[in-house]
């Protein structure tokens, strides 16, 4: 089936550095450590299953989930175990290892052919692949005894300056078809593909697609969040309480195809290294939990202010730092300036045209196309929620988010369950973080209310 | 320069210095001059570059033609009922003067409550009360001595703000307690022939007033209610509703000039610093209740007799409708309970207004009124998305 919806709320923020539509990868830049964080895989409770020093090949398991050992986080290559490393009450940060001279990122996965829901899981888990999908609620990684009701698949990503998604899967059509075919053996409900344009991920989809009653190719117009799955899942078919869903992006539908066909799993990746302190913004091939130091040397400008290294785009990646590695979902670098060094006199009253900003009291606003290069500052001091209707207007959801945040500050179970908290993930909250003039720090608070419900309820 | 001068001081506020128990107030200082430099830690990488300190401040900008012209019809009034010669200029300045120890006393005394409580819950100045110094002078009138705004502004920070937890907790608007706590507890200083009108000469501007038989400096609306046939200024001319709209008529000191509000409205509405949705449904609200009083007139009570145009640009009406009605803390908090909310208030500001001839206005306690009901309101509409999430489950099943 093919539908199409228009999401109405949601906002796009102009920022410089963005890579150009259609940029190649160059050739492959194999760094000398990668490293697996245990952090990027909500839900998993991590034992690994390596020592420091052990020979593994791509796709042999680094970590099981310790109460779900059928769980495994593999190893994107082969090479040497280097450290485990580990933080406060010896909590694991991140496994590293050091890639080989064959720089192979193919793992042999034991899937091909599978065709039956029990094969077909077994080869998600087995490879690794399991990981690298989200399930509702709570946003993590899928519940190994628990039947999707239905399957959300992202074929963009609207998030800022983030690379288009069809480049990494261009010629992978049987792959994709494939992948469908294998998930649909994973629920009795339905597949919702949601698309930027029908048009131009028809050739990758196919065109029988539209009279599968079993798949929902969905044509989503609208600003971000419109590409994250949980939003497509609230405005195409709500999570209700008691049911699970799974979300993934198309990238990994290629590689779970892959794996069904060929018998492989390859965990190279291409990143797109964006943002404002960039020279010219371009496409990286690596490989997941690649260092992130070679992978920009070379490429920031030569500023002497301090730059933040994020892991990711601004609103949902993480501050890793030069010496940092490239984290889930392994697609995109942005580096922006940190803002700590600046010296700005009476900001709230600034009349700049520099300063970005949804508040039409900002005369940015009036240039409309404008890209804008902020840094990290937080902008003013954390208040309490004093202005209303200000995270419904960048939310498309039926949620009323002021309540259920209230609801999860005050741990009320009840309540949060009422106003729906089985249906959002703290990505969903970015840019109600982002426009909040009280400052505060809603996908945390969020991640800890998904985090203490899910631990109450179980 | 001021950088390096905050920074070489501020070793002295940080715990353990010398002058530790004020840290909040230079943290205020510090953060009001300069941007602070932290960046984000967790979350989001940036953010949107407005702060409650400039919505604040834009309130208080929208604040400032009223006030200006708060200040030229104080002198306009006092020039016109004694007789005295004043230049426009010194109309304007006679008014400078007699509302700068009004907003110096309100700011003093507010600001250093809550300095106080800042330090001692070793919080972040908030900037809350930077609006409510404002407004308070501003709904008042003109002759109210300064102890008494000290006593009730002293009141509504400490019982109706800092007890609840400060800015964004309180369930009234704390303006409009210090207004309502003048009114009930000084009723004679706070209504009548004489409190809208400044008498005195200040600083040898303006004249000592004295009225004339059969004509007093009641407002309007004050003259409407003990049953007036025309409406007249201090000195017995008749006032149209263009003079109403412009506002040189006796009133509290900022909420005269329907002009001048609608002047700040625009800037609130376009800057989206405050909601259109209860803008519109309060003046909507206020017409369809004018319109009924006004249909049914009654001698019994006369303020029926006005038009319902009348109703909105008489009394301190428009000004509740922009400025109090909208304060979102205190207000309905959903979309669809913010229309609910503001048409009740118009609704109850025209009903006290008209069929409670005790009160000559009502937008005061109309306002406060739905203050107390914002929750209720929130409360039903928070249900209808509930009822909707458990719908959809039930259908399912």
């Amino acid at each position: 089936m093919y539908s199409h919806i228009t999401l109405h709320r949601g906002l796009d923020l102009n920022l410089q550095g963005k890579v150009e539509q259609g940029a190649e990868a160059g050739s492959m830049v194999m760094p000398s450590i990668i490293a697996i964080c245990p952090d990027d895989f909500p839900g998993l409770t991590p034992k690994v299953v390596v020592k420091a020093g052990d020979h593994v090949e791509a796709g042999q398991p680094l970590m099981i989930d310790k109460n779900r050992e059928e769980i495994k986080i593999v190893s994107p290559v082969n090479g040497t175990v280097g450290e485990i490393v580990r933080g406060e009450r010896r909590k694991i940060l991140r496994v590293t290892v050091t890639p080989d001279a064959s720089a192979n990122t193919q793992a042999a996965t034991s899937g091909k052919g599978a065709a039956d829901a029990t094969a077909v899981k077994a080869a998600l888990m087995n490879s690794g692949l399991w990981a690298m999908m989200r399930q509702l609620p709570y946003d993590i990684i899928p519940e190994s005894d628990a039947v999707p009701a239905n399957i959300f698949i992202t074929t963009f990503d609207s998030a800022p300056l983030a690379p288009d998604m069809h480049t990494a899967v261009s010629g992978k059509a049987a792959e994709i078809k494939a992948g469908i075919k294998a998930l649909l053996t994973q629920t009795a409900g339905s597949l919702y593909i949601s698309v930027r344009d029908i048009a131009k991920t028809e050739p990758l989809l196919g065109n029988d697609l539209k009279d599968n009653q079993r798949v929902t190719v969905a044509e989503i117009s609208g600003k971000h969040p419109a590409g994250l799955p949980s939003i497509q899942a609230a405005n195409l078919a709500p999570v209700n309480k008691g049911e699970s869903v799974w979300m993934l992006d198309i990238i990994t539908l290629a590689r779970i195809g892959d794996m069904i066909l060929n018998g492989r799993c390859d965990w190279s990746t291409e990143v797109a290294l964006t943002g404002s302190e960039v020279k010219t913004p371009h496409m990286i091939r690596t490989v997941n939990g690649a260092a992130i130091e070679p992978l920009i040397a070379g490429s920031l400008k030569d500023n002497d202010h301090n730059t933040r290294i994020i892991s990711g785009n601004v609103l949902t990646g993480i501050n890793v730092g030069a010496d940092g590695f490239l984290r889930f979902p392994y697609r995109q670098i942005t580096v922006i300036p940190e803002g700590d060094d600046v010296d700005e006199f009476m900001g709230w009253a600034s009349m700049s045209p520099n300063k970005m900003s949804q508040n039409r009291s900002f005369i940015s606003r009036l240039f409309g196309k404008k890209l804008f290069a902020p840094d990290a500052r937080i902008n003013g001091g954390r208040r309490a929620m004093i202005m209303s209707e200000q995270y419904e207007k960048v939310l498309p959801m039926d949620i009323m988010a002021e309540y259920l945040i209230k609801a999860i500050i005050s741990r009320n179970i009840e309540q949060m369950e009422a106003l729906g908290i089985y249906e959002v993930t703290p990505a969903d909250f970015a840019l109600c973080e982002y426009v909040d003039p009280s400052k505060l720090e809603l996908q945390k608070i969020v991640r800890e209310g998904l985090d203490y419900l899910r631990k109450e309820l179980s | 320069m001021l950088r390096k001068y905050l920074d070489k001081i501020k070793p002295n506020f940080m715990p353990g210095g010398k002058l530790q128990a004020f840290r909040s107030v230079f943290d205020g200082f510090e953060t009001f001059l300069y941007t602070p430099k932290s960046t984000s830690t967790s979350g989001v990488h940036v953010h949107d570059a407005i702060d409650s300190k400039r919505v604040m401040i834009i309130v208080v900008l929208a604040l400032i033609p009223c006030l200006l012209f708060g200040m030229y019809n104080a002198g306009y009034q006092n020039a016109l009922c004694s007789g005295a010669e004043m230049t426009h200029w010194e109309m304007f300045l006679y008014g400078f003067l007699a509302i700068l120890p009004k907003l110096v006393v309100t700011y003093v005394v507010g600001l250093g409550i809550e300095f106080i409580v800042a330090q001692k819950r070793g919080e972040e100045i908030q900037e809350g009360f930077l609006v409510t110094g404002i407004l308070v002078p501003l709904i008042c009138p003109i002759t109210t001595p300064l102890w008494m705004l000290a006593v009730a502004t002293a009141f509504s920070v400490i019982f109706v703000k800092e007890v609840f937890g400060g800015t964004g907790y309180n369930i009234f608007n704390v303006a409009l307690v210090t207004r309502a706590f003048l009114f009930f507890a000084y009723p004679a200083k706070m209504s009548g022939d004489s409190a809208f009108i400044p008498n005195e000469p200040i600083c040898g501007l303006g004249g000592t007033v004295t009225y004339a038989d059969g004509v007093s400096g009641a407002t309007p609306l004050g003259q409407i209610s003990t049953g007036a046939q025309q409406i007249t200024d201090a000195i017995g001319d008749p006032v149209s509703t263009w003079d109403a709209f412009l506002g040189l008529i006796p009133g509290s000191f900022g909420e005269t000039s329907t002009l001048c509000i609608l002047i700040g409205a625009a800037l609130l509405l376009l800057t989206g610093i405050a909601s259109w949705r209860i803008m519109l449904s309060v003046f909507a609200g206020g017409l369809v209740m004018g319109f009924i009083a006004n249909t049914f007139p009654s001698e019994l009570y006369p303020a029926s007799m006005l038009s319902p145009v009348d109703q909105l640009v008489y009394g301190g009406f428009a000004f509740a409708a922009v400025f109090m009605a909208t304060d979102p803390v205190t207000a309905a908090r959903t979309a669809t309970g913010k229309y609910i909310y503001g048409f009740l208030v118009g609704v109850i500001a025209i009903l006290i207004r008209v069929y409670n001839t005790g009160y000559p206005e009502g937008a005061m306690l109309a306002v406060l009124l739905m203050n107390a009901f914002a929750p209720l309101i929130d409360y039903c509409v928070v249900q209808t998305n509930i009822s909707r999430r458990l719908r959809r489950l039930r259908d399912k099943a």
